[in-house]
């Protein structure tokens, strides 16, 4: 039950899903405030947040683990408390390549499911990837490329 | 923004649903640009378009036998995209397990 349901629409993008045993209110303060953002986001390394919560605001979490640290940063681009918030995504080695990441927060009968959803991409390569995703005949040719890509894993 | 490093490349050239239909078909094994053609309803010249991208992402090669080029799949990047979609998912495993213990505690200590 309290697994990650991963699974990748498109190429360019990633969809998680993870269900808690908590109200919404509370699973959105965990994502979204510097003190509850410290106590899990690091996955049990020391995290340093900068957190300014608002559409504009920039946010920048640094994991230090095994003695490296490891800088994260973005900016919110939507928020819509406690449905959903927009950020960007960057990891500080990696600056320029810049992830879109939406979380969505749903309750039910006291439980609240998180779906994220991930685009890796540029601009100009995701609303290419919106618009031939929705083609037909897309579905078939993962097929056969999840296939291949069993084979060679 | 930049698409300069490689994960972006083959992210945007997998993008595309007829460059996916084109690998599909190589992942079956190799063929010619005619080869590839055949089932879209699109020129040679289109098709050789997609496998001029489908190249500079590295997703496959070209040889040169006399005048028959012979495409084939070449399967790192894609292999480097499905490990690195296993590592995120490992991230995240780890990040929600240690938010589910948390909020868990925060709960108990509400009470």
């Amino acid at each position: 039950m309290n697994t990650i349901a991963i699974s990748t629409p498109s190429p360019t993008e990633l969809v998680m899903s993870r269900t808690f045993d908590a109200p919404r209110a509370l699973v959105w303060a965990a994502h979204t405030e510097a003190e509850h953002l410290r106590h899990w986001w690091g996955r049990g390394n020391p995290l340093d947040v900068t957190i300014d919560f608002r559409v504009g605001g920039t946010w920048r979490f640094v994991e230090t683990a095994d003695g490296t640290e490891h800088p994260f940063r973005g900016e919110f681009r939507e928020i819509s408390a406690p449905e959903t918030f927009t950020w960007t995504f960057e990891y500080e080695p990696m600056a320029g390549h810049v992830a879109v990441e939406t979380f969505v927060f749903t309750e039910e009968a006291g439980r609240t499911t998180v779906t994220s959803t991930t685009r890796f991409t540029s601009q100009e390569d995701r609303d290419g990837m919106l618009q031939s995703g929705m083609e037909q005949g897309a579905n078939q040719s993962y097929a056969a490329l999840d296939a291949y890509l069993i084979k060679i894993s | 923004m930049t698409t300069a490093d490689p994960i972006s490349g083959v992210f945007a050239a997998l993008a595309d649903p007829t460059r996916r239909a084109i690998l599909a078909r190589l992942a079956q094994g190799e063929a010619t640009v005619n080869e590839l053609a055949a089932p879209f309803p699109i020129s040679v010249q289109a098709v050789s378009k997609h496998l001029n991208v489908l190249e500079k992402a590295g997703l496959i090669v070209r040889t040169r036998e006399a005048q028959w080029r012979r495409c084939r799949i070449e399967p790192a990047p894609l292999r480097d995209i499905a490990g690195w979609v296993a590592q995120y998912r490992l991230l995240w495993e780890e990040r929600y397990d240690t938010l589910g213990t948390y909020l868990d505690d925060l709960q108990r200590e509400q009470q």
